[in-house]
């Protein structure tokens, strides 16, 4: 054996031994500190989509199933899982859970390229930078900027910028988390059920003339749809129709009745 | 190797070596955990808590088992696994015994593994040719050291949010600059007590 094998040799078993009391030294550690978790925790996370978006109100998924567990919060609480986690959730606590139909983001405007621009803006794409200069670049200050803060707050790619400059929702991957809704800084997000029909797609409360001088498609105050409504479901205040979605039948008389083309059915 | 007083010694490890501002080692803890005194201050028990146990057991490796056999090459791979391994066994032990610290800690535990300051300390610790108390003193030095920059920055980066400044400097070019300043005011050490 020459002398280079035999200090090889010396210093693989150093190492090696060093290595192998250090790792009994752990395992023994592990078993002393075992943290007993609970096994309810555990479910529910593997049951959890696991996006850790916060849109629950609670640091990620794994605080969620704690909260849940240990102090009460609601099963409903993960919007992104929708009723089908509700449920399993309910199914791991023990609670009935009731299903709510389900809601996506409307866009409550639809200028966009109807609607006039007063100068050309260059600068960063952002809805809320926009809104810095001078209420927007657009002539209606309460309307979409389509510049797609509320894309970039999705995190499920469910809303793009269509060709018209408004956003649009992809039913298929919108999970009804609600981020979209609460980054848009001129609140033109909204929810709507499915079930509800008819839509006016105008938030803005200037005066009728001032809203034809801008926007082809804007709502003008102008109480035709209140008069001619069966169901007396709409109100305009401020210059703006409101629709109650309770009363109304989506009869379509006042899609037909609105002068701009305000009212919308879907 | 004049023998060196153990206040000496711990002085020189707080102050004129200290680990985060004049040797800048560590500091990806520095600014990741200042920002707020709570997990910072248990982030420096962990770290000083792990500078002692480990020059004390780098030392014990050194002297009983490299040293007599000629193996002093290994000093660095073998110091890696036993720093690992107590950073471990701290993990395990913050774990059972103060939850919200492991979660507020976050990744940052596990970072003190690969924290350099850790393994700069034992390393200087076998450089100086320190004895066993001295090694434990320079150890738990330099993790008071580590403390006291620690709690400092976060004590200012907690009342800085309050603080109007553009937008542009918020966040972590905010924590160097007055890591900056902070280093500054340690430098001055180096003049004043000659050791």
């Amino acid at each position: 054996m020459s002398t280079t094998t035999t200090f090889l040799i010396e210093s693989m078993a150093i190492l090696g031994g060093l290595g192998l009391a250090v790792g009994l030294m752990l395992i023994f550690a592990s078993k002393k500190f075992k943290v007993e978790t609970n096994p309810l925790v555990e479910e529910i996370i593997s049951v959890l989509p696991g996006v850790n978006c916060g849109a629950c109100g609670y640091a990620g998924c794994s605080d969620f199933a704690e909260r849940v567990v240990n102090e009460n919060a609601p099963i409903t609480g993960c919007p992104v899982g929708g009723f089908d986690v509700a449920k399993e959730i309910g199914g791991i606590m023990g609670q009935e859970v009731a299903e709510g139909e389900k809601q996506y983001p409307f866009i409550k405007c639809h200028g966009g390229l109807n609607c006039v621009d007063r100068f050309e803006y260059v600068g960063f794409e952002d809805c809320k930078a926009v809104m810095m200069l001078s209420d927007g670049e657009k002539g209606c200050s309460y309307g979409c900027m389509g510049r797609g803060t509320c894309v970039r707050a999705c995190p499920f790619d469910a809303l793009y910028i269509g060709d018209d400059r408004l956003p649009h929702v992809n039913k298929n991957l919108c999970t009804s988390c609600g981020l979209c809704i609460s980054s848009c800084p001129n609140d033109v997000l909204a929810f709507a059920k499915e079930s509800e029909k008819v839509h006016v797609r105008c938030v803005s409360h200037d005066k009728g003339k001032a809203v034809k001088e801008v926007c082809t498609v804007g709502c003008i105050g102008c109480k035709i749809c209140e008069k001619n409504c069966p169901e007396q479901a709409i109100t305009v205040t401020d210059f703006l129709a409101v629709i109650d979605q309770d009363k109304c039948t989506a009869c379509g008389i006042c899609v037909e009745k609105c002068p701009q083309n305000t009212i919308e059915a879907r | 190797m004049v023998e060196k007083a153990l206040f000496a010694i711990f002085l020189e490890g707080v102050f004129i070596k200290n680990f985060l501002i004049i040797q800048f080692l560590g500091l990806c803890s520095f600014v990741g955990v200042t920002k707020d005194v709570k997990s910072a201050a248990g982030m420096s028990g962990a770290v000083i808590f792990v500078m002692a146990m480990a020059s004390t057991a780098s030392y014990l490796l050194y002297t009983y088992i490299l040293v007599p056999t000629a193996m002093t090459f290994l000093d660095l791979i073998s110091f890696i696994v036993v720093i690992a391994a107590l950073v471990q066994l701290v993990e395990f032990v913050v774990r059972k015994n103060i939850p919200s610290l492991y979660r507020s800690l976050g990744i940052y535990l596990p970072l003190i593994t690969t924290n350099c300051a850790v393994l700069g300390v034992v390393l200087l610790n076998v450089q100086s040719q320190y004895n066993f108390m001295q090694s434990v003193v320079f150890g738990i030095a330099a993790g008071v050291g580590y403390t006291i920059v620690m709690l400092m920055m976060a004590s200012i980066r907690e009342r800085s949010t309050f603080v109007n400044i553009p937008s542009s400097i918020r966040g972590l070019p905010q924590a160097f600059l007055i890591a900056t300043m902070l280093s500054l005011a340690f430098v001055n050490y180096f003049w004043v007590i000659p050791i």
